[in-house]
This record gives structure tokens, sequence and C-alpha cells, in this order.
């Protein structure tokens, strides 16, 4: 190593060492935690407190964020798909102005205002029934699960759209005319030649979403405290209301499981296509 | 094929019906939410408020209101934020970009890992640590957090933006007699500038929306405007919940009509969390 490349490493210390300090390690003393019992021997019992109390929330948790993201790919793929194949100019514009409003709105303003919009006197229930789709006396508030669902897709599902939308635009457009001008429809582009070459773009978004949606705490908080409720709910309540560490870390380590399970079908992915290549 | 065939018009109109579906579904919540903020009485099972005012705004703005102090508290933990976070990332990209430097992959990977691994786990074991060290409830513990969370955008954009200045420029400007520090500071940094602009905004916005961290680190003392909103929205005050709300909206949406003024797509495309 010359001295050059020691500089590099040097100018990249001080935020290395932040990232270090205050994400690693919180990290690895997470998992260290939640094995440790009361006379700092190893234990499961953390464990099998959490899974006894939680496993509901925690199937609860992963069919929330596989339904949200299973949604999440469809919007994205729909909406980039028209955008890429569209044939109406207007129309792909003004859907490119439409899609993107959620993109940076945080969490839990999405969440507050989901609170308002799904409640049971809320906007949605009123236009429904203003159209006559909906009997005023079966108007229900969808704070629950649904709720949920749909505040992470509403928030997320634009995030992943710009991503795809992103990679379907460098698709080669010679590819796309030539099977139009064979006859092929544009589902037909869409799936077997737009969305293939994608498709690595769409797992890195849904990937990141699924992550990002499993450690949100103020969505599940805000529309659907009560149990059965999403794991993020549990570790808060743990922590603020017993002072609870180990169990809380116990949670954590599981919803880090799920985002593993996620993290791995992409790394999966991502190195059969390496091997292909 | 034979959707060529049949008369355009069908088509037309299921057009129309979904982008006015779309409309209704991304402006609907955010319509609900204004009418929320001016709503002065609203009770089921009215459609409407039967009252609209500016009441809830005057409680909002008055001077020696909360919503005043944590907008004031929000600002300066965003600002510092990026202070901090700037001070750290612009050499960290730069040296990224266009350094070589001893296990460099693992360097990346470990500006990767917070985007990639769910960050409740590291807010709740900080603040177990920030406790014994006397630092949860104060300004800077809290700075900490959200820089450690606005860190990684922002070394990720300012390698970007490094990145794209081009080398032949620095390289004139060395040949031409200029000493390293002036070439970087006359060439190279302000090349790089818009990129390093948007990662602070970026940074900004994303320490201002900030709740999770700021939940475990910053109680009881330290309130900005999401604890705030989340407060009086548990609380049932969803006129002061929904004010504040789009006091955070305003920023996000100005920063969404422009980022594409600094950041091209592909840089966009790391972003948005």
């Amino acid at each position: 190593m010359n001295e050059r490349s020691w500089a590099g490493l040097a100018l990249a210390l001080p935020a290395l060492l932040v990232v270090v300090t205050f994400f690693v390690a919180p990290l690895l003393m997470s998992a260290v935690l939640a094995f440790r019992g009361k006379d700092g021997g190893l234990t499961l019992m953390h464990f099998e407190k959490a899974i006894e109390f939680y496993s509901t929330d925690l199937l609860f948790s992963g069919a929330i964020v596989l339904v949200s993201t299973a949604a999440i790919g469809a919007i994205a793929v729909a909406i980039a798909g028209y955008l890429t194949l569209g044939e109406n100019p207007r129309t792909v514009a003004i859907l490119r102005w439409l899609y993107r409003w959620p993109l940076f709105i945080p969490f839990i303003v999405t969440a507050q205002v989901m609170r308002t919009f799904l409640a049971k006197n809320g906007m949605l229930n009123h236009v429904l029934t203003g159209v006559g789709l909906l009997d005023p006396l079966q108007a229900q508030s969808l704070l629950d699960w649904r709720g949920i669902v749909v505040a992470f897709v509403w928030k997320q599902a634009p995030f992943v759209t710009l991503l795809v939308a992103g990679a379907m635009a460098a698709v080669d457009r010679q590819h796309i005319e030539a099977a139009r001008n064979l006859g092929a429809s544009r589902w037909r582009v869409l799936f077997e030649i737009v969305l293939p070459q994608s498709r690595r773009t769409l797992m890195v978004g849904l990937v990141l979403s699924f992550v990002t949606m499993l450690s949100v705490l103020s969505v599940p908080l805000m529309i659907n405290p009560n149990s059965p409720t999403m794991l993020t709910v549990d570790i808060a309540y743990r922590i603020n209301s017993h002072g609870d560490y180990a169990v809380a870390n116990a949670l954590c380590l599981m919803s880090l499981a799920l985002a593993s399970l996620g993290a791995w079908f992409y790394l999966r992915e991502a190195a059969r296509k390496a091997d292909g290549a | 094929m034979t959707a060529t065939l049949r008369p355009r018009w069908p088509d037309a109109i299921a057009r129309t019906v979904v982008v006015l579906l779309l409309a209704f579904v991304i402006f609907g919540p955010l319509a609900n939410l204004v009418l929320w903020a001016f709503a002065e009485r609203w009770y089921f099972p009215n459609k409407l408020p039967q009252e609209f005012g500016l009441a809830f705004w005057k409680r909002v703005f008055d001077p020696r209101g909360n919503a005043v102090a944590s907008l004031g508290t929000s600002v300066a933990i965003a600002s510092l934020t990026v202070a901090v976070t700037l001070a750290v990332a612009i050499p960290a990209g730069y040296a990224l970009a266009r350094l070589r430097m001893p296990g460099r992959i693992l360097v990346l990977l470990v500006f990767l890992l917070p985007q990639a691994v769910p960050n409740l786990p590291v807010y709740v074991n900080i603040a177990r640590v920030f406790y014994e060290l006397g630092l949860n409830g104060t300004v800077l513990g809290v700075v900490l957090v959200h820089t450690a969370h606005g860190l990684v955008l922002a070394v990720w954009i300012a390698s970007a933006a490094f990145a794209a200045v081009d080398v032949s420029l620095e390289e004139a400007a060395r040949n031409l007699g200029a000493s390293p520090w002036r070439c970087w500071t006359t060439v190279t940094l302000p090349l790089a500038l818009p990129g390093l602009i948007a990662s602070a905004i970026f940074v900004f916005l994303d320490s201002l929306d900030e709740f999770t961290g700021t939940y475990f680190v910053g109680v009881p003392d330290v309130t900005t405007l999401p604890l705030l909103m989340f407060n009086a929205s548990m609380g049932g005050n969803y006129q002061i919940a929904s004010i504040t709300a789009l006091l955070l909206l305003v920023p996000s949406i100005l920063f969404m009509l422009l980022v594409e003024r600094f950041l091209k797509a592909d840089v966009l495309a790391m972003i948005g969390r």
C-alpha cells in the first residue's frame, strides 16, 4: 500500500467511524442482549417469551409486509410499464406528473393522512357512499391491517415506480419496436422484453421497501396499535412500558431475520445473474 | 392485435377512468388532510366540516405555543445534522470516488448496510447507551442519531457528484501550475457543488421528518415537529396534527418538484428513503 491509498482511507475514516459507532455497534449489541440472561450467561429465554407473547404479531408483520411488497411491485410495473410503452403522450405526461407526489412524504405524515382518509368518517367512505358504491350503514373504518397496507403502498409504490421506470427507459427501444412490428401486443412486450431487462432494479426496489416497511414504527403505531399489530409496535411497547430491552432485542432479531429473508432472495438473484453472465 | 381493430373510444374512456382513480388515490388523502387543517368543527356524520376557520392555526403559530418551539427545535437539529454530516461525508465521498483505498469493498459495504437493515434495533440500543451517557433527551443525542442515518445517503450522493467531475479539467488546472488545494477549491468543489447541495437538502429533510430515532432518543425533552404531530394525533387533536403534517409536507413536496434540477434519475435511484 502506498501513501496515497492510505490517504483515501484517512479521508473516509471519520464517516466510517460514525456509521460503525452509531449503526454497526448498536446492531451487534442487539444480538448480544437478545441472548444474554440475567446472570450474563447464554439463554434463549427472551426468545421463548417473545414467541409466547408475540408469535401472532410476527406472522402478522410478515404477512402485511409481503402483501404490501406484492402490491407495490404490481403497481410499480403497471405504471412504469405504461410510462415506457404507453401510446398516448398526454396520458403518459399526466401519469409521470401524478404518480410521484408521495415520494418524499415522510411515513409519519402518511400515517396521519391515512388516519383521517380511511377512518369511518373519512373522505374515502364519503366518496364511496356519494357515488353509490357503498351503503352508508355499511361504512366501516379501514384502520386495521388494511390501513397499514394502504399507507405502505401509497408511500413506497412511487419510489419503486421511479426506479423501475428509470430501468425500463434504459431498455433498447429497437427491441421494443421490433417486437411491436412483429405483432406482439403491449402486454407481451412488457412481460417478455421490458420487464425481464429491468427485473434486477425491481428486485432492489422491492427489497429496500420490504426492509424499510419492517422497521417503520409510526404507521402501525398510528393506524393499528392494538393486537394483532406489527413487531415494531411490540418493541416500542416492551421498552416504554416495561424497560424490557432483552425481549425487545429478541423481537428486533426476529424482524432482522424477516428482513434477511428478503435480502437473501435478492442476493440469490444477484448471484445467479453473476453466474450466468 | 385485436385492440387496434376495435374503435378507439373505449380505450380513451378506460384511460381517463384509470387516471382519475389514481388522482383520487393520491390527492384524496392529501385533500382530507387539508380539510382537517382548516376545520373548526367536524363531527360525524357530516361529510364536510361544519365550520371552517383559522383558530387552530392561531394556536399553532402562537409564539408561546409548543408548535413554534418544536419548529425551532426541528430546524436547529436539522441544520446541525447537515453541518456534521457534510463535514464527514464530503471527504469520504471524494475518497470513494477518486482515491484508491485498502479494503474499499468493505468500506462500501459498511455504507450500504444501513439501507439493507431495519433501523429500529439500532435506535433501541442507541437509546439504551445514550441513556447511560446522559445523552437521551438532548439535542446532541438526536443530532448524532440523525447524522448516522443521513450520512449514508450523503456519502453516496457526494461520491456520485465527485465521480461526475471531469478529471481532465483537474489535470489542466494542475498542468497550469495550480496547487492541489487550489485545484480542489477552484475546480473540483465548484463542479461538484450542485450534487453536494442536493445531499445537504436531502439530509436536512431526512432529519426534519425523522420520527423513530427521535421517539426513542429525544424523549422526554426534545420535541421535534414529527413528535408534536404524533402526540397531537394520538391525543385526538386532528386539527393540530393536520396543520403540523402540512408544515412537514410543504418541504417534502417542494423537494419532489425540484429534485430533478439537482439530481439525475440514476443518482435519485440511490435515495428516497
